[in-house]
Parts: structure tokens; C-alpha cells; sequence
């Protein structure tokens, strides 16, 4: 009990003073998650869309792939990441590891097939919706894919967002590929484990607290975006 | 319209995005190190006077001295800093590492609840301490994860002729964790575990737990550190990774190590010798 009251004391302490650490963690916290959503948008959304509209053999079988790797644990992919970019593996000449690029990439693998997987639930629910018109304007697959993307972008921000969620909440890949090096690839949940080991629990606790504050924060960003968007609309 | 309020966001995402991730290093390192010398603090002290003098700038990545080793061995780490003996002259002796230098010792401690079943307390044969724990059966937290501390806690049974391995998940329970979260589950379990006394001062969720069992030999514990082999691997930054040994082992270093201490206690001493004899 103790502990969670100054938990909230620590966390409210560190957003007040604006302590140099937290924001630079936190920076860097939005910054790779962000660029990995960013990444995992552009290959993911096109993507999900693609196994939703096409007709090719074995498209079930990828829709249902899709949406196990939504489940892919945060260990392993780091771990699968980290022998990639190991110097003893095959990129290893990149000299990524242990950077914020690792850590990028590995959150990019973890974030991408949420992102397929909701986007081409969204995309193939449109369809049912839009096939026939888009068929007698004599849309080709691309363009239908980007109608239907364009279409359904209000939606398609809530796979956006579950990715993001993902990204900035998971330890294990980045903990692995990054190393949790001070003012390098510390962020949030790296933070968070260390000082658990530390055994200040109050701290670790207050640094997720914020880290619960800044998954609001986003979220209610998007949701403002969305709403000035409609209105325009 | 829309797009006007949108434009607003645009620069915050811009400042995020470019902070730059992976911008290549220019003058650091990677030192592969131990969670004792990370969850103590003692690198937060070190560094920075290091880094004040040379321009040099040092990057943790901190692991149990098994997977350290490894990280070395596969040539992700420019300065291997640990505490495990055997391996370190194991990993000179394979090729992967230049020379070995003794830097540093701490010692190991036993820790327990003060209500103590295994009544070890006071006992300076950390041997004996381990028997009376095994004969208890008395819960007992170990690392589990081959670093240094888990490899003395190893060599420890072995003296008091236990397997304490094959009553793993009985009253022997391996953590698979660092010294901070091993000494949290130990706790939270009322378990005994053997810890360095610097991560074990630094420690600050003790709950009513103490150091029972401390003073032996067998507890000593000495940390060294090694310049990974350049000419095995040809990416490894051998001129600054050296500068972080010499400047560990001189005179000037080692007064950093000493001078650093926990609630006012010195935990870590410099120990070496110019003259390896």
C-alpha cells in the first residue's frame, strides 16, 4: 500500500520537475515506437488490404498466419532480431545493434501483423459493403485497395493504435536488441524492469503510472485528430 | 481547415522523429557487463569521470556474466567487465579476449529473512550456512543463470557436497534473473540467496531481510576486465576499449572505484597490481 502511494508521489514528482531523464527516455520511448507503428503501417496496411482482395490460392491460410503472429512473443522476436543483427550474424556488418534502429526493427516485427491482421478484417468488411459499385466503376485491385484504405482510415487508426500499444508497452525485444543502455536505448519499460531490480519498486511504479499516462495521451490524440477530420469531413 | 489544425501537429512529430535513432557511434564503446556492477550503481559513478577525461563515451549493456561472455564472444561488445575468473582466462586462453586484468573484488554475502529457520546467522563458513539451509530444506533463491554469482553459488554446494540442483523447484528455486530481481523473489518468498554485497547495499526493497552469513574466503570475489580481441574481430573500437582498461587499472581509476560507496559504505575495491606477480 506503501508503496503504490508513493509510487504515485514519485511519478508525479518526476512530471512536475520535468526531470531530464524521464523526458528523455520518454522522447525516446515515443520515438521508436512511433517509427516502428510508422514503419509497420506502410508495409502492414497495403498488406492486410491485399490478403482481403485478392483471390490467390493459399489466402487463407496467410489471413489465418496473420493474425497468430498477432500473438509473436516480445522474447523471441527479440532474440530472432538480436542473432540477426549480432556481429556473428548475417547483418552484423550494419552495426545496428544496441541502437535505437534495433530497437525499431524488432518492435516493427512485433507490430506489423497486428496491423495486417485488423486492417484486412477492416478492408474485407468494406468490401462485402463496396464491391459491386467498385466493380462496375471498373476499379482494378490497386486501386480498390487504396479506395478501401481511404475508406476505412477511421477504423484502420484503431489497428494503428493497437500496434502502438504494443510497441511501447512490450520489454522483451527491446531489452534484448537494445541492451537498455543509459542515454542511448533506455526507454520506458527498459526503465521500468531496471529499477524493479533495484528493488525501488516506488519508482519503477511511477514510471509506469506516466507510461500509462502517455498510452492515454496518444490515444486521445488520435481520437481528437479523428474527430476534427470528421468534422471537416 | 483540417489540414491548417493538423500542421500543428506536424512539428511535435517532426522534434520526435528527429532525435535521430541509430545515429552511428562516434567515439564509444560497448562494455559488456554484469548486473551487480549496473543494479549497485557503480557505473553511474564511474563513467562519468571516465568519459570527463577522454571524451569517451561508454555504453552498459548490462547481463548476468554467462550471457556477457557470450555477448563478447560474438564480438557485440568492445570491453568484456566481469567477475567470474575462470571464464574470463577461458575466454583470454580461446582467443576472443586480448589479456585479462584483475581490477576490482567485492565479496559475496548470504542473505534471509531475520526470522532465519535455517539458524545461519553469524555463521562465517558459508559452507556450514549451506548445509543448515540444505538440511532445512529451507527455501533458497539462486540465480540460476550462469553469471558469476551463480557460478560461485555453484562452486559453493559443490564444497558442501549438496546437489542442490536436483531439489530445483522444491525448496532450491532457480530465478533465471538478475541479482535485483533474484533478492525481489527472495524476499518476496522468504528464500536465502547468496548476493555481492554492493547490489545487496543498493537493494531498496529488503522488506525484513539481512545479511546472515558473511566473512568467509570462499566469498571473495574478484572482477577483471578485458580489451576483446581485435584481431579476431576487426569492428572492435581497440584504442578507446583499451583506454577504458588502462584508465581502470591506474591509479586514478582505481581511487573512482574506491571512492564509490552505498549509503556511505565502500563496496567495491580497487586491487590491482602493476607488477602481476
Amino acid at each position: 500500500m506503501h508503496d503504490i502511494a508513493a509510487a504515485f508521489a514519485t511519478s508525479f514528482g518526476l512530471i512536475l520537475t520535468l526531470d531530464q531523464g524521464l523526458v528523455e527516455i520518454v522522447l525516446r520511448s515515443l520515438q521508436v515506437s512511433l517509427l516502428a507503428v510508422g514503419a509497420a503501417a506502410i508495409v502492414g496496411l497495403p498488406l492486410g488490404a491485399a490478403v482481403a482482395l485478392l483471390r490467390f490460392p493459399g489466402r487463407r491460410a496467410v489471413a489465418i498466419l496473420l493474425s497468430s503472429l498477432m500473438g509473436l512473443p516480445p522474447v523471441v522476436v527479440g532474440l530472432i532480431v538480436y542473432l540477426l543483427l549480432s556481429r556473428a550474424g548475417p547483418l552484423g556488418v550494419l552495426g545496428l545493434l544496441f541502437t535505437p534502429s534495433a530497437m525499431v526493427a524488432a518492435q516493427f516485427v512485433l507490430v506489423t501483423p497486428i496491423v495486417a491482421a485488423l486492417a484486412r478484417q477492416v478492408v474485407e468488411d468494406l468490401w462485402a459493403e463496396y464491391e459491386e459499385q467498385l466493380r462496375s466503376l471498373g476499379a482494378g485491385p490497386r486501386r480498390a485497395i487504396a479506395t478501401l484504405l481511404w475508406d476505412g482510415r477511421f477504423s484502420l487508426m484503431t489497428a494503428l493504435l493497437a500496434g502502438f500499444g504494443r510497441a511501447s508497452a512490450e520489454v522483451g525485444a527491446v531489452m534484448i536488441v537494445g541492451g537498455n543502455i543509459d542515454h542511448v536505448t533506455r526507454v520506458m519499460t527498459t526503465a521500468i524492469a531496471l529499477e524493479t531490480s533495484k528493488g525501488d519498486l516506488a519508482l519503477a511504479l511511477g514510471l509506469g503510472l506516466i507510461l500509462i499516462a502517455l498510452s492515454l495521451l496518444v490515444n486521445g490524440a488520435a481520437f481528437v485528430v479523428r474527430d476534427l477530420a470528421r468534422s471537416g469531413a | 481547415m483540417i489540414s491548417r489544425r493538423l500542421s500543428l501537429l506536424a512539428p511535435l512529430f517532426v522534434a520526435i522523429l528527429m532525435a535521430g535513432p541509430g545515429q552511428a557511434l562516434e567515439r564509444g564503446i560497448v562494455v559488456a557487463s554484469t548486473t551487480s556492477t549496473q543494479d549497485s550503481g557503480l557505473f553511474d559513478h564511474l563513467l562519468p569521470i571516465f568519459t570527463a577525461r577522454t571524451g569517451i563515451e561508454v555504453r552498459v549493456v548490462a547481463r548476468g556474466t554467462g550471457q556477457a561472455i557470450k555477448l563478447a564472444q560474438n564480438g557485440d561488445a568492445d570491453v568484456l567487465f566481469v567477475h567470474d575468473t575462470a571464464s574470463e582466462e577461458k575466454f583470454v586462453a580461446e582467443g576472443y579476449g586480448v589479456r585479462r586484468f584483475p581490477v576490482m573484488y567485492n565479496d559475496f554475502i548470504i542473505v534471509g529473512p531475520k526470522a532465519d529457520p535455517a539458524q545461519i546467522a553469524g555463521l562465517k563458513d558459508s559452507v556450514a550456512a549451506l548445509q543448515s539451509i540444505a538440511a532445512a530444506k529451507a527455501p533458497f533463491a539462486s540465480r540460476g543463470d550462469d553469471s558469476g554469482t551463480h557460478k560461485a553459488e555453484q562452486r559453493l554446494w559443490n564444497a558442501a557436497g549438496i546437489d542442490a540442483k536436483a531439489a530445483s523447484g522444491t525448496w532450491y528455486r532457480e530465478t533465471g534473473s538478475g541479482m535485483g530481481q533474484t533478492l525481489n523473489l527472495a524476499v518476496g518468498m522468504g528464500a536465502y540467496a547468496l548476493s555481492d554485497r554492493a547490489t545487496w547495499l543498493a537493494f531498496k526493497n529488503k522488506g525484513d531481510f539481512a545479511i546472515l552469513a558473511e566473512g568467509d574466503r570462499r566469498l571473495f570475489n574478484q572482477y577483471g576486465v578485458i580489451l576483446v580481441n581485435p584481431e579476431r574481430f576487426a569492428h572492435v573500437k581497440a584504442a578507446d576499449g583499451q583506454a577504458f582498461v588502462d584508465w581502470l587499472i591506474s591509479p586514478e581509476g582505481q581511487r573512482a572505484i574506491d571512492d564509490f560507496n552505498v549509503e556511505g559504505q565502500q563496496v567495491f575495491f580497487g586491487n590491482y597490481k602493476s607488477d602481476p606477480s
